[in-house]
């Protein structure tokens, strides 16, 4: 089977300047606020995680997937699975700000009756490729994947985004001994180490730590960087091994769930919300202040 | 209920003069056939490769066999995976573990995007005689109630082979449900199988027997029994429980009693199914349910257990006297 790479979808930059950084660094701001109105919006989304993963989803949507949005079903395309569906907002802003669709259609569309943007990601939109949200599932998915494109000998990669909270479940052990075992360094997963489910710290729920020792155990190449620093970001990224060898990455990615708006910072509480009209130009204002020297756009 | 018959299975005094035929053993086959002939057939199996009979797909085309090992959530999501990839994977194990143990999968990560998997199950209803961990008693139950799910039980060990041909042309999820023992071959002429469409194995008029997987057999020899006490009894294979032929049951109605015959519990399954049509359809008449009667099936060998829980074709005689007293 072949494959064309044309070279302007290879992913542009190796060059780990600053300006890239800064570059990708505005991008995130622009996520964030987006994700701020489209709640004030539409009235109900999942801030907390939505929030936590927002670098993480510039880098990969904006720096390291091989994807062309003109084609989403193109064979040679990087595989991306949101295995935290509860996510949803973050995965559309940053597959409008990639150029899937507009952000105004995310606006127009999300919650509303009938229509493909919903509260977890469905089986709707052609870019998104399968519809996510019950925990523990992805991983599953992505390793048949992985599998699947090694036997067509195709050289992409399958990025599967996961919540620390839902590796409590066991399915994700399963699928992480079988990507190990059926050697698929195409696959990377990354885990959002924010700390938090929905009831609270999961070291007091259900403690998840020596967590990186436990993935090591489990046979994958562990990566451990601050998941709201995209210079660490995109150096992961780049460090993420050919595709061609023998062991899928995790990438553990600590952040602050909520991070960007200060009363939502590590607050299981806003795990899931709503931003009113009138809180709606203090988080912006919050936002820019933060980050809005660091951004270029 | 709840004695053994002396000897197991009851004697009808009917015997066939067809062969007793593993279903497990014409899948096994096939499935190597159908792997040759079409490339993007994938094997995945969750550490029952001898039991499913699919160590010679294993020998002869290795790269595309999967052992997910003992993790049939796991198993699922891959197969999930692979399809949407461009494969037909069959997935393979215990009914009771492949409705149960990764129901949600199946619902979530293959029904809900209509992916091509077919879930292949075997040992199911009370055939395994291993015990209630072992018995899938609810598995028509479950996998008939989801969305994109069609769900086949094989009439005749030989129908294996027609059914497999018929699901590679078909577009989304199939539940394929086998026992674990040989059975009854009862086709000796070549006829066309269509999913959704049962076939007439007997045809009559004094009521009709409407059947599924082992439980056609076992029907056919209590309708030719009855025949020599002078009742017509019709006999249908209904090997396709979702979407069910609403046509045939709606014309087994005419004989004015229907009897449905499977080895599940007698809710939710095939029993249920039909109830449901003619329910729909206005039809007010005789109806009575076998199978497992809603309780924790014994130990003991499937033939005795049919026997003990009045569906074997003993039970099944019985009943239609009794319906048409």
């Amino acid at each position: 089977m072949a494959f064309e790479h044309p070279q302007h979808l290879v992913t542009a930059a190796k060059a780990k300047t600053h300006d890239k950084v800064q570059e990708l660094e505005g991008y995130a701001l622009e996520m964030r606020k987006s994700i701020l109105k489209l709640c004030s919006k539409a009235g109900m989304l999942h801030l907390g995680g939505d929030l936590s993963i927002a670098d993480i989803m510039i880098g990969l949507w904006k720096y390291k997937l091989t994807y062309d949005p003109k084609r989403p079903k193109w064979e040679g395309r990087d595989r991306f699975i949101l295995s935290k569906g509860h996510a949803a907002g973050a995965l559309y802003v940053a597959q409008a700000l990639a150029g899937c669709y507009e952000l105004q259609t995310v606006y127009d569309n999300y919650l509303q009756p009938g229509k493909d943007f919903g509260v977890h990601p469905g089986n709707y939109t052609p870019t998104i490729e399968i519809g996510t949200g019950s925990l523990g599932h992805g991983l599953s998915i992505a390793v048949g994947m992985a599998k699947a494109l090694r036997l067509k000998n195709c050289p992409s990669r399958v990025f599967c985004v996961m919540g620390d909270g839902e590796t409590q479940e066991g399915s994700v052990w399963e699928a992480a001994m079988a990507a190990s075992h059926f050697k698929l360094g195409n696959l990377v997963a990354i885990v959002d180490r924010n700390g938090f489910s929905l009831d609270g710290p999961t070291e007091e729920i259900m403690g998840l730590e020596p967590y990186a020792d436990k993935w090591k155990a489990f046979g994958w190449n562990v990566i451990e960087i601050n998941g709201n620093d995209m210079s660490q970001i995109v150096g992961a990224l780049d460090s993420v091994p050919e595709t061609s060898t023998q062991q899928p990455t995790m990438i553990i990615a600590k952040t602050t769930k909520g991070f960007g708006i200060s009363f939502m910072e590590n607050k299981p509480e806003w795990h899931a919300g709503s931003v009113n009209a009138e809180m709606l130009p203090k988080c912006l204002a919050e936002l820019e202040e933060r980050f809005g020297k660091r951004g270029t756009l | 209920m709840g004695e053994f018959a002396k000897g197991g299975f009851t004697n009808v005094g009917f015997t066939w003069n067809m062969p007793l035929v593993s279903p497990r053993d014409r899948f096994g086959e096939e499935l190597l056939r159908i792997g040759k002939e079409h490339k993007n057939v994938v094997v995945l199996s969750a550490d029952l490769t001898r039991s499913m009979k699919t160590g010679q797909f294993l020998e002869a085309i290795p790269e595309r066999y999967i052992n997910a090992g003992i993790a049939e959530a796991d198993m699922m999501g891959m197969a999930a995976g692979l399809a949407l990839e461009g494969f037909m994977p069959f997935t393979s194990t215990f009914a009771q573990f492949a409705a149960m143990r990764d129901c949600e999968q199946v619902r979530t990560d293959i029904c809900y995007p209509n992916l091509p998997v077919r879930i292949v199950a075997t040992h199911a209803g009370l055939s395994t005689g291993c015990g209630p961990t072992h018995y899938s008693q609810e598995d028509f139950a479950i996998m008939r109630s989801m969305i994109n799910m069609t769900v086949i039980c094989p009439g005749d060990p030989n129908q294996v082979e027609k059914v497999l041909q018929a699901s590679l042309n078909h577009p989304g999820p199939i539940y394929i449900r086998l026992g674990r023992e040989a059975m009854q071959t009862i086709y000796d002429k070549e006829y066309d199988f269509v999913i959704g469409k049962a076939l007439v194995p007997r045809e009559g008029t004094d009521a009709a027997i409407i059947a599924t997987g082992i439980g056609v057999s076992m029907a056919y020899e209590a309708a030719v029994t009855l025949e020599k006490e002078g009742m017509h009894i019709k006999v249908l294979d209904m090997h396709t429980i979702k979407p069910i032929d609403k046509n045939a049951i709606i014309a087994a109605a005419k004989t004015g009693a229907i009897i449905t015959v499977e080895d599940h519990n007698i809710s939710g399954g095939l029993g249920s199914a039909v109830a449901e049509v003619l329910g729909e359809a206005g039809i007010s008449i005789k109806f009575k349910k076998l199978g497992i009667p809603d309780v924790w099936a014994m130990n003991g060998s499937p033939d005795d257990l049919y026997c003990l829980y009045g569906f074997d074709a003993g039970g099944i005689k019985s009943a239609v006297k009794e319906l048409l007293k």
